[in-house]
């Protein structure tokens, strides 16, 4: 089962990148007024990717004179290794998640924050001032914006009670309005500051300065060429994909949709058979949806907006991303105690109940452990809190 | 106790692999990493390439500590250690790699009197590791139970885990706002011991620089790490 | 790429796993003696390190050795192998000692590492052996 995850996965970041490099041409393309690529494939050029492919495929593969043999070859694996280790957390359904964690949430952050190193090592090792400047740039980048986005990341975890993302797209089921987006104005605004945290960490759009061309030549990955590069670009586009599809779970109800069909029509999702079966294949094709529609929004604004300086990116972190985030973050707080079940319905629940994620769940690892732990637990954590 | 994996992989080739106790092969794989790095991050030479391997170690041990059951030390260490702190050390190790200082050699009577207190420790350490007869295999009706929640509560002073009639155990309330001071005075420290100083002679390291000669692109391009940083400090 | 490697794996562990299953080690559960092997281990390298480095970055590196060999054992102690024992078994303290290890070496390296960044800019090395000013 672990084994046809990890098949599954590396099948949607290669076949992802693969539909995304062609859609970021188109894109492109339209944006700047021109048609893209309209040759290979028929009319739309859909087999371009492959042909780019092939084309990487069968290039030269370079070192350059003074690089470090063993850290040159190693670093595009190890950045395509972090983006690929965090979608074990990330779930596409119900109960179609590589593994489920308790610390769901935390994992996936602290995983993103890995492929800084790869990039480290390929700017080092490359031998080159161009690759050192842009590596050195963009992992001071991505170790800033760490901050804010673990503030924003932190939001959806409080309004749901628990760091497992099954459970915090669980809670975000039924209409379109239980959706942690539209829960207060401050998870509004905290969305928004996710979403540029998360362009920032992954060294997309308008902070892409360390792949710039009119800046660094090519930043960290100059002296890559052929597969080696294809694998930094993978990973690139299993990132955006991952913090598109952790955008999804957090704020914008995982794999529910905006109708709740399944449960109108009376079918269950945590079911063995084929109904809850093709229940949660919808879901996971929801998920997939939302998460397209993230990427295809980061490749619409690296077209639209001109790109930032760097003493401009750690403006907008440090200055901006971070004080707002911990303003939303103290909102959020605040509104959860005045109103605990929500503006419409919340009056009656006491305030400072703990939900217990892992108490509710159904499944997870150790839910024998949760049941027998659930008639204890839960009245001691109420008790405690008078 | 049978990984849940091993019944999928029955029908996988000629190999038994019902039998396989997965947990037990993937501990061993992560500590084999975590060992073959802390012996690569000794007995390397060039420093980069130590950071490199105190790296992978590090992340083989939160494998371990996620095999072991506590996620969230797992997380933790993955965020902070390796995503925090060893970020740091290789910034410091790209900022100071000039070409006279990335590979310094110890004398060999320094290394074999290490090696041999080393081994020394290594087989006290061994031997009463499997002194206890309790810790050769794990405990019967062992399950590993969430932490997270109980981790925060413990954290904010209440201890929600153990048994109803145990003795009772105490919060960490204290320990936590300490740590949270002594970060912030770390914070303030090191941003105070970093700064950039205003100097009117030039540094030494600059006078060093410009004294090795310009022929070396590797030595120049490495420099200009620590020029990119002073530049961004002013 | 994945229908080569795959086939490839399983050929490797069909032709390395058999002796290894027939001798009991893949099978053998594991217990938290095997962690504290681990956590020597790593407690050792970071000694030697310490004692053997010239680098004062490799010093800092065998420090952050020896802090992790400490937190594996810590968390051995606290997993459910052990819990077994009841009342006198570490459970959660381990972790969250574990956790404050962290937190503490992540302050102390960052301390470590801006008091070597100014002997660095001062004496234009990082050769710990050259920091000998105040040798009597």
């Amino acid at each position: 089962m672990a084994l046809l995850a990890a098949v599954l996965i590396l099948n949607v970041i290669a076949g992802g990148a693969l539909v995304f490099i062609w859609a970021e041409r188109k894109i492109a393309a339209r944006i700047q007024d021109r048609l893209g690529p309209t040759r290979t494939g028929g009319r739309f050029g859909w087999l371009q990717s492959l042909a780019d492919g092939i084309k990487l495929l069968a290039k030269e593969d370079l070192m350059p004179e003074g690089a470090d043999g063993l850290l040159f070859r190693l670093a595009p694996y190890v950045s395509f290794c972090a983006s690929f280790c965090a979608f074990i957390a990330l779930p596409f359904a119900f109960d179609f998640v590589g593994q489920r964690l308790n610390v769901g949430v935390f994992f996936v952050v602290a995983v993103l924050g890995l492929e800084v190193f790869g990039v480290i090592l390929a700017g080092y090792a490359s031998a080159s001032k161009w690759s050192l400047f842009g590596a050195m740039r963009e992992a001071a980048q991505v170790v800033s914006y760490e901050v804010p986005l673990g503030m924003c990341v932190v939001v959806p975890v409080m309004l749901a009670g628990s760091m497992d993302l099954v459970t915090i797209a669980e809670k975000q089921a039924g209409w379109l309005t239980n959706w942690y987006i539209f829960h207060d104005p401050f998870t509004f605004v905290i969305f928004w500051v996710y979403v540029t945290c998360a362009v920032a960490s992954v060294n997309r759009a308008p902070f892409d300065l360390a792949e710039a061309e009119s800046e660094l030549v090519a930043g960290f990955h100059t002296e890559y060429s052929g597969l080696r590069w294809s694998f930094f670009f993978m990973a690139e586009y299993g990132s955006m994909f991952l913090v598109s599809g952790l955008a999804a779970v957090l704020f914008l109800g995982g794999w529910n949709g905006p109708v709740p069909v399944a449960s109108l029509l009376g079918l269950s999702e945590g079911t063995g058979d084929t109904a809850g079966y093709l229940v949660r294949l919808v879901g996971c094709a929801n998920l997939l949806l939302k998460a397209t529609l993230g990427v295809l929004f980061m490749m619409w604004i690296r077209w639209t907006l001109p790109r930032l300086r760097i003493d401009q990116v750690m403006t907008t972190c440090l200055k901006y991303c971070t004080p707002i985030a911990a303003a939303m973050f103290a909102g959020v707080m605040l509104w959860q105690l005045a109103f605990p079940g929500g503006l419409v319905h919340g009056f009656g629940r006491p305030a400072g109940e703990i939900r217990e994620g892992w108490l509710e769940g159904p499944g997870g690892r150790s839910s024998a452990g949760a049941a027998a732990a659930s008639a204890t637990g839960a009245d001691r954590v109420a008790r405690v809190i008078p | 106790m049978m990984h849940p994996v091993a019944a999928a992989m029955l029908a996988v080739g000629p190999l038994p692999l019902g039998q396989v106790n997965w947990h037990t092969v993937l501990f061993l794989l992560f500590a084999a990493a975590a060992c073959a790095c802390a012996v690569a991050v000794v007995l390397a030479d060039h420093v980069v390439r130590m950071a490199l391997y105190l790296v992978f170690c590090l992340a083989a041990t939160a494998g371990l500590f996620f095999l072991a059951g506590a996620e969230f030390v797992g997380a933790m260490q993955l965020m902070i250690y390796v995503g925090g702190t060893l970020v740091l050390l290789v910034f410091g190790v790209m900022l100071t790699a000039q070409a006279p200082f990335v590979a310094l050699k110890t004398a060999a009577g320094d290394k074999v009197l290490a090696g041999l207190l080393g081994a020394a420790l290594l087989a006290v350490l061994l031997q009463s590791a499997f002194r206890v007869e309790a810790w050769r295999r794990p405990a019967a009706g062992a399950e590993a139970a969430p932490a997270a929640t109980p981790i925060g509560m413990a954290l904010l002073g209440v201890r929600v885990d153990g048994d109803e009639g145990g003795p009772v155990r105490s919060g960490y309330l204290l320990p936590f706002e300490i740590v949270s001071m002594h970060l912030l005075v770390v914070l303030v420290g090191a941003a105070y011991l970093a700064r950039a100083k205003r100097r009117k002679s030039p540094r030494p390291i600059e006078v060093a620089a410009s004294a090795v000669s310009p022929a070396e692109p590797r030595h120049q391009s490495r420099g200009s790490a620590s020029a990119l940083v002073s530049g961004g400090q002013r | 790429m994945t229908t080569v490697a795959f086939p490839a794996g399983a050929g490797c562990l069909a032709v390395l796993g058999e002796p290894l299953l027939a001798a009991g080690f893949l099978s053998a559960p594991v217990g938290v003696a095997h962690y504290l092997v681990v956590g020597a281990i790593l407690f050792t390298a970071g000694i030697v390190c310490m004692a053997v480095k010239r680098n004062a970055l490799g010093v800092l590196m065998g420090i952050e050795l020896v802090l992790n060999g400490a937190n594996v054992n810590f968390v051995a102690f606290s997993s459910p192998a052990l819990r077994g024992e009841g009342a006198s078994a570490l459970g959660l303290d381990g972790q969250v000692i574990a956790l404050f290890v962290i937190l503490l070496a992540a302050a102390e390296a960052a301390v470590a590492l801006a008091i070597t960044l100014n002997f660095y800019n001062n004496h234009a090395t990082v050769d710990i052996d050259r920091a000998d000013d105040l040798k009597g």
